[in-house]
């Protein structure tokens, strides 16, 4: 079958804030629920700033391991779990999601929630995935992730959150430069 | 030269300096468009470092992304539905107790996969400027009228057939800090969902003919004239309605899909079952 090209791509510019966030975005199971967890961070440019107008989408598997294909994620009900979140980072280009952590991939693979970047001055979406850090040091997880078991160390680093004292997970997430965080294509076959 | 005028370019420490004059920006762009067409290898997106845009010098990954098959949870996408959007959404004209100023237009068009196949039950959401190129945003600083009537958000939910329609107002072009007397060509915001994650898209849809076209590093950035063609619609007069708003088609390709697709994905969306 003849491939059609895909339609380009264009910043998703400055004024978003109207239009994209809708309430509780960032949760994707309400805050303090059993079983949720923060996943937070900042953005960062090629300078090491923050970046202030930055729009982030989280996608992941339910905590039975599960795809969610329940409606729903932009008039949440607060029991409902859709799998999709989105935020705007804030002034000083920080975010926070709370989610629960997804559960077993079929192939036992390490378990990741996949990310899409937004931001002025970006020409096109960015696509990455943050890895669960227990998960990491497992040899076998990680043996059966093809993107993981490829990277180098200090690649592999830039994809996986660490665990703070109170069970949060952290992650930043670099455009450029120094510790710049490793970004997917997804080549069609 | 090219590399010159790039060096240049990095020197410039905030995006809203507006030092560089549009003569500059042009002779920038047309460098790298001379670099583009001598190379002879055709790109189909935009460049993410492309230094006439000022702002993505330091917002653009140096290291080129890496290919990897995408594992269970990116091949779905997330599932949306009547629940998340209400069909009145995509009539942005009638969010407010009068009628918006401006050009009233009908928007339609159909979103397919790489393979030619419809993008059903999906969301689509659109935002814009209104007529006199102001948006409703904060930070939006444009001494242009707001217009009461008129907010520029609109949602849809695709058909089965992957088509969607928006009645609205011909946005207005805009000035930006980008360098000196810099306008963006009059533009409608397109964000989509495929049915898998890798397929999300943002663009920007413009309108025919903009005089604006050869002077916006954002439309630019995409290198190749036929890339570009793609955002541009197409008036076609068989979408306009009998003393009531002129039509715009708008087609948008996805990329392809990894999985071999269930039936479900060309009729609601996602099973509500849960096929998988």
């Amino acid at each position: 079958m003849t491939k059609l090209v895909a339609t380009p791509g264009q910043t998703i510019g400055p004024f978003y804030g109207f239009a994209l966030p809708f309430e509780r975005g960032e949760q994707l199971v309400p805050v303090g629920s059993p079983g949720s967890v923060r996943l937070h961070g900042t953005v960062y440019d090629g300078n090491g700033d923050p970046i202030p107008d930055c729009l982030l989408e989280i996608w992941q598997a339910a905590a039975d391991g599960t795809v969610p294909d329940a409606h729903g994620s932009l008039i949440r009900d607060g029991y409902t779990f859709t799998g999709f979140g989105r935020t705007a980072v804030d002034n000083v280009g920080g975010f926070s999601f709370t989610t629960v952590e997804p559960g077993p991939r079929p192939d036992g693979g390490a378990r990741f929630i996949s990310v899409v970047v937004f931001a002025r001055g970006l020409l096109n979406k960015l696509h990455t995935r943050v890895y669960l850090p227990e998960d990491v040091a497992d040899a076998d997880a990680v043996a059966a992730d093809a993107l993981l078991s490829s990277l180098p160390e200090n690649e592999r680093g830039t994809l996986i959150a660490t665990r703070e004292d109170d069970g949060a997970l952290r992650w930043d997430l670099r455009l450029q430069g120094e510790g710049e965080t490793v970004f997917l294509t997804y080549p069609e076959r | 030269m090219v590399d010159e005028t790039f060096d240049d370019a990095r020197v410039i420490t905030s995006s809203d300096s507006a030092q560089s004059t549009q003569a500059e920006i042009n002779e920038q762009m047309a460098g790298i468009t001379r670099d583009y067409e001598a190379a002879g290898a055709e790109e189909t997106q935009p460049r993410i470092d492309y230094a006439p845009y000022r702002s993505s010098i330091l917002r653009h990954p140096t290291k080129a992304p890496r290919p990897v098959d995408p594992e269970s949870i990116e091949l779905w996408s997330p599932a949306f539905g009547q629940r998340d959007v209400h069909t009145l959404e995509s009539d942005l004209t009638i969010q407010h107790k009068g009628e918006p100023l401006g050009e009233r237009i009908i928007l339609r068009g159909k979103i397919v996969d790489g393979d030619g196949r419809p993008v059903a039950g999906q969301l689509l959401e659109i935002w814009q400027a209104n007529s006199a190129g102001r948006y409703v945003h904060k930070r939006d600083q444009h001494p242009a009228p707001l217009d009461p009537n008129f907010t520029g958000v609109g949602r849809a939910i695709t058909g089965a057939d992957g088509s969607y329609e928006f009645t609205t107002i011909k946005p207005g072009p805009y000035p930006w800090k980008n360098h000196f007397n810099a306008w963006r060509p009059a533009h409608i915001h397109f964000s989509l969902f495929g049915t898998q994650f890798t397929q999300r898209m943002i663009t920007q849809m413009y309108f025919p003919g903009d005089p604006l076209f050869a002077l916006d590093p954002i439309y630019q950035a995409i290198v190749d004239p036929a890339a570009r063609q793609r955002l541009v619609a197409t008036y076609d007069h068989d979408i306009t309605s009998h003393e009531w708003a002129t039509g715009y088609s708008f087609d948008l390709v996805l990329t392809g899909t990894h999985r071999t697709p269930f039936e479900t994905d060309t009729t609601a969306g996602q099973s509500p079952e849960g096929a998988h």
